[in-house]
């Protein structure tokens, strides 16, 4: 490469590699768990913490509790105490595929400058409402659009945001299917 | 009474890539023996559908001391001609092949290793694994929740269209295999689904050569496996989408959707009589799409450094991958009259035999450019073992050549 500036997007890629070559050798350690609890407050309001998590072998906790309020819109005759649940998953999708395209990014030694991500699901409510059982639940697609300003060519930005969607989690939960078990004490 | 022979060195298959090396011990004045199951060249007559070409051409088949002497050097063999081609290989060197002796176990012992075959029992000093890549097919987990009224097959079970079952046919992945047979099948008359996870998309020819030819002269198939970012995934890299066909047609997924073949998302799962799809088509298509960009842009640049050559057409870029706005992401196998599925996803060795502790947790052989982590244990015709070009018969010669030098320094001490 012909820059001589230092690429920095705040990834610490050398801490990233250095975890991948230890776990790659200890995978055990590779095991996480993710946790969040949730609560009801009124209506469709329910807060939802996350604190601690399972990782590199023993519990861990974040710096901080992190706390989301969900709740329905006004048109649903909800008091929109927060995102709808379906709006955090978008959240969860766009944060994931953008934290990956500064880490690829900086693996590839390109600067960024801005990335901006609007992304956008479609969902025709008769599945929820139970109206139409031909009419599934969830979104019927997910489009994601990216303004990337970088010092890259158009094909190497192309390039990052399908990388980014190759090793993204959200995405491998959104795209691909999940068991999950639900119980009750 | 078992006969017991001792001999320095042991080879374990005698098809290009064991061949090769015995070429080279000879030449080393290593005095050795290949042990084959079958005939030389056994897995090309026995584990192949019958309408396969190698995906490269005839020139490029080069072993030590061999090459291609035909009328048509820009050809494909078919699976009779690579058997032949090995046959008189074989033949030149004058290879000691022990042929219909399969071995059962290797262990090491105090001066080496012993080898039990059903034809008696070997020791040597050093030993050399050309077994093959392909000697079984990986199926998914997820075959087994396929209803029995669908036939399943392996790649190394299907021979050609006739033994399928009237009605439409899943072909579960989209590389060289998957491709090659979604097309033969397809224009057999049933309706074939291709399910597609990552792949790697090249066009058959380029500005006029063929895409091996600049594989070759750009030194891409020379790049080293200790040269490479990462070796384990240059690896699993799945194999190109090409044929060795007569029309030297390109064989991408858009040819594939103009024969009428459709195209889902990777394979995730089954629910009762549903096949799942993974909702990544796109991406993975993009993902190939660029990656084409970028070994297309190399050979560009290579022309551009290298302006002797001639009969050059100009630069070309091929339409994207074409997706259908919301591919299915189910479709019910018994609803949609699909009677067969085939897995074409990916082959392994088969290493049943080897009784020495020298496999991964995912049962690969752990070896450092075909080193083995064991003393006097060699490996050779492996996806990208030492090179890039490690798999093709054409890689077996300079593997060979590296892997003999260093196995004869181990026995000089």
């Amino acid at each position: 490469m012909s820059n001589t500036t230092v690429v920095d997007n705040g990834v610490n890629v050398e801490a990233l590699l250095g975890a991948r070559e230890a776990l790659s050798k200890a995978p055990e350690a590779a095991k996480f768990s993710w946790r969040a609890s949730c609560e009801w407050k009124n209506g469709t309001h329910s807060k939802t913490s996350v604190e601690g998590y399972f990782g590199l072998g023993s519990e861990q906790v974040h710096k901080k509790t992190f706390s989301f309020d969900a709740d329905h819109p006004e048109v649903f005759a909800s008091e929109d105490h927060g995102a709808t649940p379906v709006e955090i998953v978008l959240v969860g999708l766009a944060s994931c595929l953008t934290a990956g395209i500064a880490a690829v990014a900086q693996h590839r030694d390109i600067q960024l400058r801005s990335c901006k991500a609007t992304i956008e699901g479609g969902m025709d409510i008769q599945g929820i409402l139970g109206i139409d059982s031909d009419v599934r639940n969830g979104f019927d697609g997910i489009n994601v659009h990216y303004d990337i300003d970088a010092d890259a060519t158009p094909d190497e930005i192309r390039a990052l945001v399908a990388q980014s969607q190759k090793r993204s989690a959200v995405y491998d939960i959104v795209t691909n299917p999940t068991n999950v078990s639900v119980e009750v004490n | 009474m078992v006969i017991s022979r001792n001999v320095t060195c042991v080879i374990i298959g005698a098809g290009h890539a064991g061949l090769a090396m015995s070429c080279c011990l000879t030449d080393l004045s290593v005095d050795h023996v290949l042990l084959e199951r079958g005939e030389v060249a056994n897995s090309w007559r026995t584990e192949r559908w019958d309408s396969l070409r190698l995906l490269t051409p005839n020139w490029q088949s080069r072993l030590p001391g061999f090459k291609y002497q035909g009328e048509d050097p820009d050809g494909f063999r078919d699976m009779p001609e690579v058997i032949e081609f090995i046959d008189r290989y074989a033949g030149f060197i004058s290879a000691p092949v022990e042929t219909s002796t399969r071995v059962t176990s290797v262990s090491s012992s105090d001066s080496g290793y012993k080898v039990l075959t059903n034809q008696g029992e070997w020791h040597c000093k050093v030993l050399v694994i050309a077994s093959g890549a392909c000697n079984v097919a990986v199926v998914p987990t997820i075959s087994e929740a396929v209803p029995s009224k669908i036939n399943m097959l392996t790649p190394i079970e299907y021979k050609n269209p006739n033994q399928l079952a009237d009605g439409g046919v899943m072909i579960v992945g989209a590389s060289a295999t998957g491709t090659q047979l979604s097309k033969e099948i397809q224009l057999s008359g049933h309706q074939v689904t291709l399910s597609v996870g990552e792949h790697v998309r090249v066009p058959r020819v380029y500005r006029g050569y063929d895409i091996k030819w600049w594989m070759d002269s750009t030194g891409i198939l020379d790049e080293r496996y200790d040269e490479v970012d990462d070796v384990n995934r240059a690896r699993r890299v799945p194999s190109l989408q090409l044929a060795g066909s007569l029309d030297r047609g390109t064989l991408d997924l858009n040819t594939l959707s103009s024969l009428g073949i459709k195209l889902v998302g990777r394979m995730v799962g089954m629910r009762d009589d549903k096949a799942l799809f993974s909702g990544s088509l796109k991406n993975v298509c993009s993902l190939a799409d660029l990656k084409m960009n970028r070994l297309l842009d190399n050979i560009d640049e290579w022309i551009t450094n290298n302006d002797h050559l001639v009969d050059i057409n100009p630069r070309e870029r091929f339409l994207p991958t074409l997706i259908e706005n919301s591919p299915p992401l189910e479709i019910n196998l018994i609803e949609n009259n699909i009677k067969t599925i085939i897995w074409a996803t990916g082959f392994k060795p088969d290493l049943s035999w080897l009784d020495v502790a020298t496999l991964n947790r995912k049962g690969q052989i752990i070896h450092d450019g075909g080193i083995v982590n064991f003393p006097g244990m060699y490996l050779i015709g492996m996806q990208f073992l030492r090179r890039r070009k490690s798999s093709l018969i054409d890689g077996a010669g300079d593997d060979a050549h590296d892997l003999s030098k260093h196995l004869k320094a181990y026995l000089d001490g």
